[in-house]
Parts: structure tokens; C-alpha cells; sequence
């Protein structure tokens, strides 16, 4: 007869690691991968907050005499056409990107809460008005969008946080939406009504706190793509204004006919970019399997 | 049926509407248009001139007489004119579409034959170390700028060939059509094929775990026969419809690949019309990738409808 040994099952289960250290550990050992995306996101954040301390040159110093020098131990991912620092540059385009992906994913989940919530809670004609609102949103493709809106804005860094966040709205506003019109049907919901809660004070109290898990994983998973489409919009000369280091600015200066000359100013960027939205891609699937089960495969 | 159709499309147009003023209203508000960027480039201003110039684009006019306008040459096939080469914006715009077109479309074909079938192994094969691989290639596909790739792309033909692809309207040969269409469908197409990879293995592990499986293992069915009989056919639903409505948003990665590659396609004139301030053309383009999308997602609904039998509409 087989014996099942109950106390291993239930430590590779988790049972043991029920709260603090212990539990970050068990769900460290259980998502490698998304332990992995962490670390990445981490890194990124401290590249982006210690920037000044950790970069030798200034990212915004012209120096004609080592123009497009190959890296070297003066300049170890090189300098571009001005002669600037690709490194440092690198470095301080971490703070655009991170500004751009936290302030957009913020600002549009913020603004896709409200919605999702009203149009779900309040229904009728506020629902009608926002779902239109949604369909004509969500009918243009996100970088369309944001294209046309940085066009009208103008090129500034504020700019390029409003239109990456506008077409965000919808897909939080849709999730949000569905789960308010599951939750308002539930008993709590009732329950609270019927002791004279507020229509507001429901939905904010009772609803919202109810929805924070899949706005996580959803604002998580944008988070990736926010990053991503400032890459894009400044790669193509309508982001973050010069001189700025952006990123995507770096690869469109150096484009195509570096490719030949100077494939140092084409490599690091693209990596610097493809490695921030890869770490925040591992982490935001390892948390949607810890915060959504449902979903998990 | 019939009330659905009619209900949907109305719908359609309410959308389009509101697209077409929201654009509209956008270009409007631009700090600077075309004649002041003439007029900056010039390096005088006579605002005589200027305003002779203004009053002949028709910008002189209220913004609603300026929308009626808009619409109603849009009504009947007259799109303006470009401001920048001054030829009717339809013969503009047209000639770019098949380009972006045949582009989007082998995209869409290399992007479909290697994210369903590789979707389908890595459901199959969950948990192992082989679903794993393929999970984390999927993920770098959604990482990667497709921009970015396209440049190494031409990092690397220059490393082996010498040369890059340049864009050529009429290839004479396979090799250079291959190059000229295939290479950046390629490199437009690795992000999509991760993203169909992502739902085709999701949707295929949702089925794989309905009682009808099972019942179909207890009497016996082959593991071959389960997967391929019994799951995929279900699974694929989701995967069209999400398919279908992506496709229309293969648009943003062909703006991208479009201006790396130098293709004169509809998606990287977009861009050129946005920097020249030419709103004949980018208002004209915006709402023609509208009418795509919107019209796409009806066509799927209706592809669902028809592909499952247990929906029905207007009930």
C-alpha cells in the first residue's frame, strides 16, 4: 500500500508558509520566472532613481573629439554622433521610461476605475454613454492614438503620459465594469444597502476594494506595453522631445544608417528596452496566477 | 437575426461618428498648422500672405462649416486635397493601401502558422521543461520593440549579404520579393505570433480541462484523439475571434516597421502627414483604419456566430 506522506504534500503546497518572509520565499521558490522579472524590475527602478551616482559622463555633455567612439574602458557602450555617453544616456533613459510607464498605467487606471465604476454601478444611461465612449476608444489602435494625440499636444514629456494613459481606459474600464455588475448583485452589497449605505460610499468602500485584484494584474500586464509605445512614439520622432534621452529617441537618431557604421548605438537601447518590458512581462504573468487564479494555466 | 444586424450597425456608424470628431477636433487644436510651418521654413511673414494662404486651405473658417465639409466630400469619395504635394488625397492614399495590405496579410499568415501550432504543443505538454521554453520565447516576442527587431534584422543582412533590402514596388525576382514583403512581415509578425501563441495555449488548457475530456479519456479515446479531436476544435473558437480583432492592430507594429524598413505603405504615411501637419491626409487615414477595425470586429462576431452553433443572436 502506498503511504502518502501528508506533511511534504502540504509543504510543497505552501500550507507551512502561510504569511511574511516565509510566504515570499515559498512564492519566490514556486515562480521562478516571475522572481526572475522582479529582480529586472527592481534593477530598472534603482538604474532610474540612482542615475546621477552611478553614471560617469553626463547624459547631455556634447563631445565633439570622441564622436561614435566604440565602446571602450572610457566609454564602455561607446558615445553617439554628439559624442555623448551611451551608457549614461542608457541610464538616465531609464527614469523617461519609468516615468512614462508609471505615470501612463496610473493615470489610465485611475481614470479606467472611475469609469469601469460608474458605468457598472450607476448603469443606465451613464453606462450607455460610457460604453459608446469605450467602442470609439478601443477602434483605434493604441500607438494611432497615441500618435495623433502627441501630435496635437505637442512633444513634452507631461503630453506623452496623457496620451499613452487615454487609450488605456477602456480595457481597465472594461474589466472593472464587468466585475462591478458580478459584485453588485452580491449579498454584501445588499446587505449594506439595506443598512442606508450611500450609492457612493458602496461602491467605493464595498466594489472598489473587491476589484483590486484583477486591476493589478491588468495595470501589471500594461504596465510592459506602456513602456513599449513611448519606445515607439519616440522612435519615430513625435515622443519625448530631444534632448532628453528616451530610449526610443537613441534607435531613431541612430537608425538605419548606423546599422552599417555604428551597430553599438542600435544594440544597447533595443536591449535596454526589450529587458525592461520582459521583467515586467515575467512579473506581471507570475502575479496574475498568484492573484487570479482562475486564470492560471 | 435581423434586428441584431440592424442594431450592430447602427452601433457601427455611432462609433464611427464619434471617431470622425474626436479626430477632428485633435487637429484642431495642434498648436501650429501647415502654414505656419511654411511660413517658419520660409523665414518671412507677410500675414497678408499668410492669411490669403489660410483662407485658401479653407482654414479660415469655423471648425463645425470645416468638419461639414470633411464629412461631406467623405460622403461622396472627395477626400481634399494634401496639403503637402497638393494632389487629390484619395490618389495619395490609395496606391499606398495594397502595400500595407499584402504586408499585414503574410504578417498575419507567418504569425498564425507558428503561434497556433506551437500554442497547441505547449498546452499539450504543460508543466514540462519544452512548455516552459516556449512560454519564456513567447514573452521575449512581447518584449521585443518590433522596431528594434527590424533593425537587427538589417544589422544582420548587412553582416551577411553586404547589403540591406531596399524597397522596390515591381521585384523582378522571388528572392528580392521575398526580401522586399517577407523580412519585415517577419519581423512585424514575431510579436503577434507570441501574442497568438499566449491564447491559443490558454484557451486550449481551459478546454483540456472540461468534463467532456475527461468522459472522452474514460472510454478510451487516445491522447491523440482527445487533443486533436475532442479539445482543439473548441479551443480554436477564442482564438479566432481574438485573431480577428488583433489583426486590425497589427497597424500599430506596421507604423514602426514601415519607417525601418522604408516602405512607402499606408502606416509610415501616416507618420510623414502627423510631422507635416497635413490634416487632409491624416484625418482621411485615421478614420480609413477605423472603418478597418470597426468593420473587422462586426465581420467576427458574425464568423462566430456562424463557426458556433450554440450562439445565436437577437435572442
Amino acid at each position: 500500500m502506498a503511504v502518502v506522506n501528508y506533511d511534504s504534500e502540504l509543504r510543497r503546497a505552501g500550507a507551512h508558509a502561510t504569511h511574511g518572509w516565509r510566504r515570499l520565499g515559498f512564492l519566490a521558490q514556486r515562480y521562478v520566472l516571475g522572481t526572475f522579472g522582479l529582480i529586472i524590475m527592481v534593477l530598472f527602478v534603482w538604474t532610474a532613481l540612482s542615475a546621477d551616482f552611478i553614471s560617469r559622463y553626463d547624459p547631455l555633455t556634447v563631445d565633439s573629439a570622441h564622436r561614435l567612439a566604440p565602446p571602450s574602458w572610457a566609454h564602455w557602450l561607446g558615445t553617439d554622433s554628439f559624442g555623448r555617453d551611451v551608457w549614461a544616456r542608457i541610464i538616465h533613459g531609464a527614469r523617461i521610461s519609468l516615468a512614462v510607464g508609471i505615470g501612463s498605467t496610473a493615470l489610465g487606471a485611475t481614470l479606467g476605475v472611475i469609469v469601469g465604476l460608474a458605468s457598472g454601478y450607476l448603469s443606465g444611461w451613464v453606462d450607455l454613454v460610457f460604453q459608446r465612449i469605450t467602442d470609439i476608444l478601443q477602434s483605434l489602435p493604441l500607438l494611432v492614438l497615441a500618435l495623433v494625440m502627441t501630435a496635437a499636444l505637442g512633444p513634452s514629456l507631461h503630453n506623452v503620459i496623457i496620451a499613452i494613459a487615454i487609450p488605456l481606459i477602456p480595457t481597465v474600464s472594461r474589466v472593472i465594469r464587468a466585475n462591478t455588475l458580478a459584485l453588485r448583485e452580491q449579498p454584501f452589497v445588499e446587505a449594506a444597502k439595506s443598512i442606508g449605505m450611500s450609492e457612493t460610499r458602496i461602491a467605493i468602500r464595498h466594489v472598489l476594494p473587491n476589484t483590486l485584484a484583477p486591476l493589478i494584474v491588468l495595470a501589471t500586464a500594461q504596465l510592459g506595453s506602456t513602456i513599449l509605445t513611448e519606445a515607439s512614439l519616440s522612435f519615430l520622432g513625435l515622443g519625448i522631445p530631444e534632448p532628453y534621452p528616451s530610449w526610443g529617441r537613441m534607435l531613431s537618431e541612430s537608425a538605419a544608417e548606423y546599422v552599417r557604421t555604428a551597430p553599438w548605438l542600435v544594440i544597447f537601447p533595443g536591449v535596454a528596452i526589450s529587458l525592461a518590458v520582459f521583467g515586467t512581462n515575467l512579473f506581471g504573468d507570475a502575479l496574475r496566477d498568484i492573484l487570479d487564479p482562475r486564470q492560471r494555466g | 437575426m435581423f434586428a441584431y444586424l440592424v442594431r450592430r450597425l447602427a452601433l457601427m456608424f455611432v462609433t464611427l461618428f464619434g471617431i470622425s470628431v474626436i479626430i477632428f477636433v485633435l487637429l484642431r487644436v495642434v498648436p501650429g498648422n501647415i502654414v505656419d510651418i511654411l511660413f517658419d521654413a520660409a523665414g518671412f511673414v507677410d500675414p497678408a500672405d499668410k492669411a490669403n494662404l489660410e483662407k485658401e486651405l479653407g482654414l479660415s473658417q469655423p471648425i463645425i462649416v470645416q468638419y461639414f465639409n470633411w464629412i461631406s466630400g467623405l460622403l461622396r469619395g472627395d477626400l481634399g486635397y494634401s496639403y503637402v504635394s497638393e494632389k487629390p488625397a484619395l490618389q495619395e492614399i490609395l496606391p499606398r493601401i495594397p502595400i500595407t495590405a499584402k504586408l499585414a496579410g503574410l504578417a498575419l499568415l507567418f504569425s498564425t502558422s507558428i503561434g497556433i501550432p506551437l500554442g497547441i504543443i505547449s498546452a499539450v505538454h504543460q508543466g514540462t521543461r519544452l512548455d516552459y521554453t516556449l512560454r519564456v520565447v513567447s514573452l521575449s516576442g512581447l518584449s521585443l520593440p518590433s522596431f528594434w527587431l527590424g533593425l537587427l534584422i538589417l544589422m544582420a543582412s548587412v553582416s551577411m549579404f553586404g547589403t540591406m533590402p531596399i524597397f522596390n514596388p515591381n521585384p523582378k525576382t522571388w528572392t528580392e520579393a521575398f526580401a522586399i514583403y517577407a523580412v519585415p512581415a517577419l519581423a512585424v509578425g514575431f510579436r503577434f505570433a507570441a501574442l497568438t501563441m499566449r491564447i491559443t495555449r490558454s484557451s486550449m488548457l481551459e478546454i483540456l480541462r472540461q468534463d467532456y475530456i475527461r468522459t472522452a479519456r474514460a472510454k478510451g479515446a487516445s491522447e491523440t484523439s482527445v487533443n486533436y479531436h475532442h479539445a482543439l476544435k473548441n479551443a480554436m473558437l477564442p482564438v479566432i475571434t481574438v485573431i480577428g480583432i488583433e489583426a486590425a492592430f497589427l497597424i500599430g507594429g506596421l507604423i514602426v516597421t514601415e519607417t525601418v524598413f522604408n516602405i512607402p505603405g499606408i502606416a509610415r504615411f501616416l507618420v510623414e502627414a502627423l510631422r507635416w501637419r497635413d490634416y487632409p491626409i491624416v484625418q482621411n487615414l485615421v478614420m480609413f483604419i477605423a472603418v478597418v477595425v470597426v468593420f473587422t470586429n462586426f465581420v467576427v462576431d458574425l464568423l462566430y456566430a456562424a463557426i458556433d452553433p450554440r450562439i445565436r443572436f437577437g435572442d
